[in-house]
């Protein structure tokens, strides 16, 4: 499906001429703009198929874990199997909450950047339970090294909506003084590392992190998140090595969303194994879980963390979702991939599984849910009101330029003080 | 007091910092169990224990990646890359991210780490043991760049840098580790002990950051300096006969820029001398400011004397190496201009 069947591997083995030609193969999705959608080598297992090991299990004695996919929601949307979570109905109910208000933060910064009022936007659309059921997953106390795509897990956090507008907007609310790109968020307060714009770096930090507790004799874990595209950095390797090594209290997830920008995941090598399969090599425990179930999403991460807790070291986890907007706000992926793609994603929407669910337990209705959505746009809406009082992107209502000239070091550097007088500030 | 030759400086350093700070962790590759391959860990491990000093794998990026890591949780990782010429692996890591997460996190997080790595020739250490890339960390706004020569300010600046909150690029002079090479690769090299600067307390003390020191006072001209050629600068003031004042940058960033300007405008002649490839190496911004702040007392070119604009090469150690015979010459043509 992905290539032609002159490279397929088998065909090339069996050829019998000798000193044929040599050909590289160049990795193509399974569909581009204009062509059916196929989602035919896509590896699912059936909700509920596949077993839970004993938070202790040697990492060997789970490598089929790598290649199934945890699912606890079937069609119907009950859980299912050994990894149905215990999990109260106001949990779940406070999840779908900050899985929507999320999703309608992004519409709506998405829509401001439209308009001109920030420089840049990145939605997690379709991704909410990766985010979400994470926070939910772990302790408050744990640190969080996320990446641009990672806002649900602050929303969940309850950090205020209107700081994160005052980011995105580089106003007189953003905690960042305008130094930073919108969704480049920071929170000390809320253990939420500062994300760079350089990909992968935090996954190796998180794992330095994770050391650092450890050594300590601190009871706290990281956790950290990236991409199936960043796999392919230097940094996935330091950190699966380092995580292994010295057995780190640390959570290493990717989010396998199937597109990196324009390239499909195959370029990243996930064709010839699952992500989660790389942990097989460096003696981890790897997760292959439905990302858009949010209940096997916390579970899995539940089941993560208190390993790492355990003192049995780091899991990897792979969330299998997909990415149904654009990479970004300068974006068009009607360019490399068909329209429909991510409509006809087989695991569905994550907020509109758990709200089945919801519904299939007998804890939620069609009418709770929208008038929940209409209290989160409202919610939303007045606060980016209050946000744009106090400046967008663009109309001078930023932190004073003067302090662009703080902070590099502890101490006022003396050189950026006469430069700040050079510059006029 | 005890004699010291710089290594042994260096493990007093970080040896007195551990005992003194349980923050403090040492690791890299080969220093835990082995003490490292030039022995600056050498029984850390023993007498801190492993949580306190350990090996790596051979993976800077990772090395430096989970120091990041581990100063954000708020330790203080003293970090060893065994080679400057191995450090790039982890340029990402130390550009992209320790130089920038104080400012890009508006204060919420920092980094204080020291990434400790041998560099600099004169050691036949061919082209990817040899190299000087002080440069390359100069040019990084965030990082600092701290360089001894000699054992006394090894260990203080090294403890000035352990407890500095901003991350720090340590690079040691390998070439001076044993004793003060001039440059004079012809006669036999002295060791420490026979230098006063080798008289290292054995307790605590610092010596600043961004504290230059005047090695050689002199009327006529300025050479500015740091690692092994602050001692190929002396011995050529010996050879030149020119009454050079010489400078021990000790730290680049940040810089001593006030004592460099003083002695400037008093000698009215300043040459830059560097083991780093001229172009665009530190002396270039040196001569910048020199030119920029004391144009008016200068009474000759600002002049470099620097490795050449090749790599390091092995068989060429010594027409390479900017010895003092070279460095005598520049003072006599600055005399001369």
């Amino acid at each position: 499906m992905l290539h032609s069947t002159r490279l397929d591997r088998q065909a090339v083995a069996l050829r019998p001429a000798r000193n044929a030609p040599l050909t590289l193969r160049i990795p193509e999705p399974a569909a581009r703009p204009g062509e059916p959608v196929n989602f035919s080598k896509l590896r699912l297992s059936a909700p509920g198929a596949v077993r839970r090991p004993a938070l202790d299990a040697e990492p060997r004695a789970m490598h089929d874990l790598a290649y199934e996919l945890i699912r606890v929601l079937d069609e119907n949307g009950h859980a299912v199997g050994p990894w149905a979570p215990e999990i109260s109905s106001a949990t779940l109910i406070a999840g779908l909450r900050n899985m929507m208000l999320t999703r309608v933060f992004d519409e709506r910064m998405y829509r401001a950047q439209r308009q001109g009022k920030c420089s840049f936007y990145v939605r997690s659309t379709g991704e909410e339970a990766v985010a979400v059921a994470q926070a939910a997953a772990l302790e408050s106390t744990d640190m969080l090294f996320g990446s641009y795509r990672s806002q649900g897990l602050l929303i969940a956090r309850g950090y205020p909506l209107l700081k994160m507008m005052g980011q995105v907007y580089s106003n007189a609310l953003d905690p960042l003084l305008g130094r930073q790109m919108p969704v480049m968020y920071s929170s000390r307060e809320h253990n939420y590392f500062t994300i760079s714009g350089n990909l992968g770096t935090q996954f190796i930090q998180a794992v330095g992190w994770a050391m650092g507790s450890a050594l300590s004799g601190d009871t706290r874990i990281a956790a950290s998140w990236i991409g199936d595209g960043t796999t392919a950095e230097g940094d996935f390797h330091y950190a699966l090595t380092f995580a292994s090594v010295y057995r780190a209290p640390v959570i290493l997830n990717v989010v396998n969303n199937q597109w990196a920008i324009s390239s499909f995941q195959g370029i990243a090598g996930g064709d010839e194994a699952p992500f989660a399969a790389r942990a097989v090599g460096y003696g981890l425990p790897a997760l292959r879980v439905d990302g858009n179930d949010f209940l096997a999403v916390y579970a899995a991460t539940k089941w993560a963390a208190q390993r790492a807790r355990s003192n049995h070291g780091a899991t990897l986890i792979e969330l299998f979702t997909y990415r149904a907007e654009a990479h970004s706000t300068s974006d068009d992926p009607s360019r490399y991939r068909p329209a429909d793609e991510g409509a006809k994603w087989p695991l569905g929407d994550p907020i509109a599984r758990l709200k089945q669910h919801l519904i299939a337990r007998g804890e939620w209705s069609e009418q709770k849910h929208a008038s929940l959505q209409e209290e989160v746009t409202a919610e939303v809406r007045n606060l980016q009101k209050e946000a744009e009082a106090r400046g967008v992107h663009g109309n001078n209502h930023t932190a004073s330029p003067k302090t662009m000239f703080e902070g590099v070091f502890k101490e006022p550097d003396p050189r950026l003080l006469k430069q700040r007088q050079e510059a006029g500030f | 007091m005890a004699t010291m030759n710089m290594i042994q400086a260096l493990n007093s350093a970080m040896s007195t910092m551990m005992a003194r700070d349980p923050s403090v962790v040492v690791f890299g590759e080969d220093v835990g169990y082995f003490g490292g391959v030039f022995r600056a860990t050498d029984g850390l491990q023993k007498k801190y224990g492993a949580h306190r000093c350990f090996d790596t794998p051979i993976a800077e990026g990772g090395i430096v990646g989970a120091a990041i890591g581990m100063g954000a949780y708020g330790m203080r990782p003293v970090v060893e890359i065994q080679f400057a010429d191995y450090i790039y692996p982890a340029f990402d890591q130390l550009t992209s991210e320790a130089a920038r997460i104080r400012y890009r996190s508006a204060g919420d997080f920092n980094v204080p780490i020291v990434v400790r790595t041998p560099y600099g020739g004169g050691i036949f250490g061919g082209q990817t043991h040899s190299q000087s890339p002080e440069g390359l960390f100069t040019h990084v706004v965030g990082l600092k760049v701290v360089i001894p020569s000699t054992p006394y300010d090894a260990k203080g600046l090294l403890i000035s840098s352990i407890e500095d909150d901003d991350p720090v690029i340590f690079l040691e002079p390998k070439r001076l580790y044993t004793g003060p090479f001039d440059g004079r690769h012809d006669v036999a090299v002295k060791p420490w002990s026979v230098h006063p600067a080798s008289e290292v307390p054995e307790d605590y003390y610092r010596v600043p950051l961004g504290k230059a020191s005047i090695v050689r006072p002199g009327e006529d001209v300025t050479i500015l300096s740091y690692g092994t050629m602050v001692h190929v600068a002396l011995a050529a003031a010996q050879e030149s006969g020119v009454d050079a004042e010489v400078i021990d940058l000790r730290s680049l960033i940040p810089l001593d820029l006030e004592t460099i300007m003083a002695s400037v405008n008093k000698t009215g002649r300043c040459i830059v001398v560097h083991e780093a490839t001229k172009t665009s190496g530190f002396g270039a911004e040196l001569a910048a400011l020199v030119q920029r702040e004391c144009f008016y007392q200068l009474e000759s070119p600002v002049e470099r004397v620097t490795g050449w604009d090749i790599p390091y090469p092995h068989a060429f150690e010594w027409q390479y190496f900017p010895g003092p015979t070279r460095v005598a010459a520049a003072m006599r043509q600055a005399m001369e201009a």
